[in-house]
């Protein structure tokens, strides 16, 4: 978040005054807060950048101060800035992170025309340092959930309301439901729509391959104002307190449930066995995953879990009998 | 101590950018503030400033300006060291900003970030401008738990072999790999490096998340040569390929449950059993098919192939073990 004091390194505030120089050169006066709040820092922390600059003086041949700046009632102007007025051509590492996030956005189905614009406009800048770009690749799945995309963003535009049929595999059920559509996310590869469920009458993500259909319906969208949007950067799936505490030991055959699923830990065990922990407000899908694993899933706990594995595999064979 | 650190170096940006002529260490040290008097001291201070600077990826010449100059010289040039002009309209900087909020690890999130700054500070755009146009309602989120992503992707940039310890799916050992490395790519939300296998002497892909323990340098920077006309995402896609569904299963599912085979079979009314139905369906893998139907637990009977009803049974029965 912005405007936490942190640790800046010399070098990382060097990147940083590279920038804000130019930034603040190009457009003659700019407001103090705003800048601030651009570059990720506090006024205070911005104030200090500026005096640092201003302080510049070089001794030889003759001494001089080659950077000339004010900052007064909340605004900032540099009125001479010399050799630095321009900023530092991108560096390996932000051209292609930048480049891979904007072929992600385009891949996502994001504002089509103006990405390609900004793509163009940035291979052109960086030159070399895009090259690396060109090795790194995001493919988001289900080509139809492209289409889905598509849709449900003219939705959002439009604020319209849309009627879902959802499946959820792990209860293995379809439900229809009426959504507020609030922005499409695209997390771990997969592109999700959260919205106000009005059945559920919560903030809800519905992953876009899961969903069977959606009609856009002429009714505007109404979002309550209570409605908050989950902070995915903390994780798609934040527990509640009253999830169900679940262990379960896996098998090399089910390693690869600790990666789909979000665990608390992950421990390795002998025999290339894991043992993790995780958080949940329903069990059905454990109990589904337990079954289909057979042998490579133990629950470990709760014990009532472990107790309704069995019989329900129990009660599975007596119908082979 | 840091802030001088910073002024000194941002002093050396100034001095060597306004300079046509390569400045030695000793024109250096007389027109910036903060060096040491002591010959040695001063050395090691500029030659650590010389390589943050590098770091940074500010362009350090090094020459002399003249043939009889007994002393190397620096210098920077300005066409190196300037990002080219460039203008961004209003609905590119809102782009811009989703773009540069994509990656969720530090370090990448970091330098998209610092690509942005350079960008708007290089643009002469109005940035009142970008609330009139609304942000692209799509907002790609791309996270890098692996630890093995930061080492690939410096190899990859640095286009460097590495070698790792790596787990196949379903195994407890740990085989060594020599991989030159070709590109990095993210499928369905999981990164997997493809690259050429010195061992195995023929391209290969491996999931990040089977890599285990360090990732290190197998060779020097530039010694891998990526082939013409191989594309990485194609390779990803091959290997991470549905096959083909080419298996045809007859199962007793209850009509009321069993909501994804329902959709994908084709199922009657089972005259012999009020209350389910008979349904057939195509399935691709047979052992990952009989762990998938031993999940729906007693709401399906395998009636046939008797291959897959057997091993739906044996893994019923692991899970009751």
């Amino acid at each position: 978040m912005s405007g936490q004091p942190r640790m800046v390194t010399s070098a990382e505030r060097l990147r940083r005054l590279l920038a804000l120089v130019p930034y603040v050169s190009a457009r003659r006066v700019v407001g103090l807060a705003e800048t601030a709040q651009t570059f990720g820092m506090t006024e205070r922390e911005l104030i200090d950048d500026l005096n640092l600059a201003w302080c510049v003086e070089l001794r030889a041949p003759e001494p001089y101060c080659p950077i000339d700046l004010s900052y007064e009632d909340g605004e900032i102007s540099i009125s001479q800035a010399e050799s630095i007025a321009r900023p530092l051509r991108l560096a390996a590492d932000e051209a292609s992170a930048l480049l891979v996030a904007l072929r992600m956005l385009a891949e996502a189905g994001g504002d089509g025309d103006a990405v390609a614009r900004l793509i163009a406009k940035i291979e052109d800048a960086a030159g070399a340092a895009g090259a690396a770009s060109a090795q790194v690749a995001v493919q988001i799945e289900h080509p139809n959930a492209r289409g889905m995309a598509a849709a449900l963003d003219a939705a959002l535009a439009a604020g319209k309301r849309v009627h879902l049929r959802y499946y959820n595999p792990g209860r293995d059920e379809e439900t229809e439901r009426d959504v507020d559509p609030m922005r499409l996310l695209v997390v771990e590869g997969r592109t999700y729509l959260e919205g106000w469920c009005r059945r559920a009458e919560g903030v809800r993500l519905f992953r876009l391959d899961r969903v069977l259909s959606a009609d856009v319906l002429d009714v505007p969208a109404e979002v309550p104002d209570k409605a908050e949007p989950k902070d995915v950067d903390a994780g798609l799936f934040t527990a509640s307190p009253s999830d169900v505490l679940v262990e379960l030991d896996l098998g090399p055959g089910a390693r690869w449930l600790a990666e789909y699923y979000l665990c608390d830990s992950v421990t390795e065990l002998p025999d290339g066995w894991l043992r993790v922990a995780l958080r949940t407000p329903d069990t059905t899908w454990v109990r589904r995953r337990a079954l289909q694993h057979g042998e490579d899933v133990r629950v470990i706990a709760p014990a009532g879990l472990a107790d309704e594995v069995r019989a329900a595999a129990a009660a599975a064979l007596a119908l082979y009998e | 101590m840091s802030k001088r650190r910073t002024e000194r170096l941002l002093s050396i940006v100034v001095l060597l950018l306004s300079s046509r002529r390569y400045l030695t260490a000793e024109q250096i040290r007389a027109a910036v503030s903060g060096y040491p008097e002591e010959q040695e001291a001063f050395k090691r201070m500029f030659e650590r400033d010389k390589e943050e600077l590098r770091d940074l990826g500010i362009p350090l010449e090094t020459g002399r300006s003249t043939p009889f100059d007994d002393d190397l010289g620096y210098r920077i040039s300005r066409q190196d060291y300037e990002l080219p002009e460039i203008h961004l309209e209003p609905d590119e900087a809102a782009v811009l900003g989703i773009a540069s909020r994509v990656w969720q690890s530090a370090e990448l999130a970091g330098a998209a970030a610092g690509a942005a700054l350079k960008l708007r500070a290089a643009s002469r755009e109005a940035d009142g401008d970008g609330a009139a146009s609304p942000p692209p309602g799509i907002q790609p989120r791309l996270t890098t738990q692996e630890p093995a992503f930061g080492p690939l992707w410096e190899a990859v940039r640095d286009r460097r072999p590495v070698t790792f310890g790596h787990r196949k799916s379903g195994r407890s050992e740990v085989t060594k790999r020599i991989l030159e490395p070709w590109g990095v790519v993210n499928r369905r939300g999981r990164w997997y490096v493809a690259g050429h296998d010195r061992a195995r002497d023929a391209p290969r892909v491996f999931r990040l998340s089977r890599i285990t323990g360090p990732v290190k340098p197998a060779g020097p920077p530039g010694s891998v040569k990526v082939p013409d006309g191989v594309d990485v995402r194609e390779m990803v896609r091959d290997w991470d390929k549905p096959q083909a569904r080419e298996y045809t299963a007859t199962l007793r599912v209850r009509a009321d449950a069993g909501n994804a085979l329902h959709r994908w079979g084709r199922a009657a009314p089972d005259a012999t059993h009020p209350g389910w139905d008979r349904l057939t369906i195509d399935y691709s893998d047979p052992e990952w098919y009989a762990g998938y139907l031993a999940g729906f637990g007693q709401d399906v009977v395998v009636l046939d192939p008797p291959e897959l009803r057997e091993a739906v049974i044996r893994q019923l029965k692991g899970a009751l073990a």
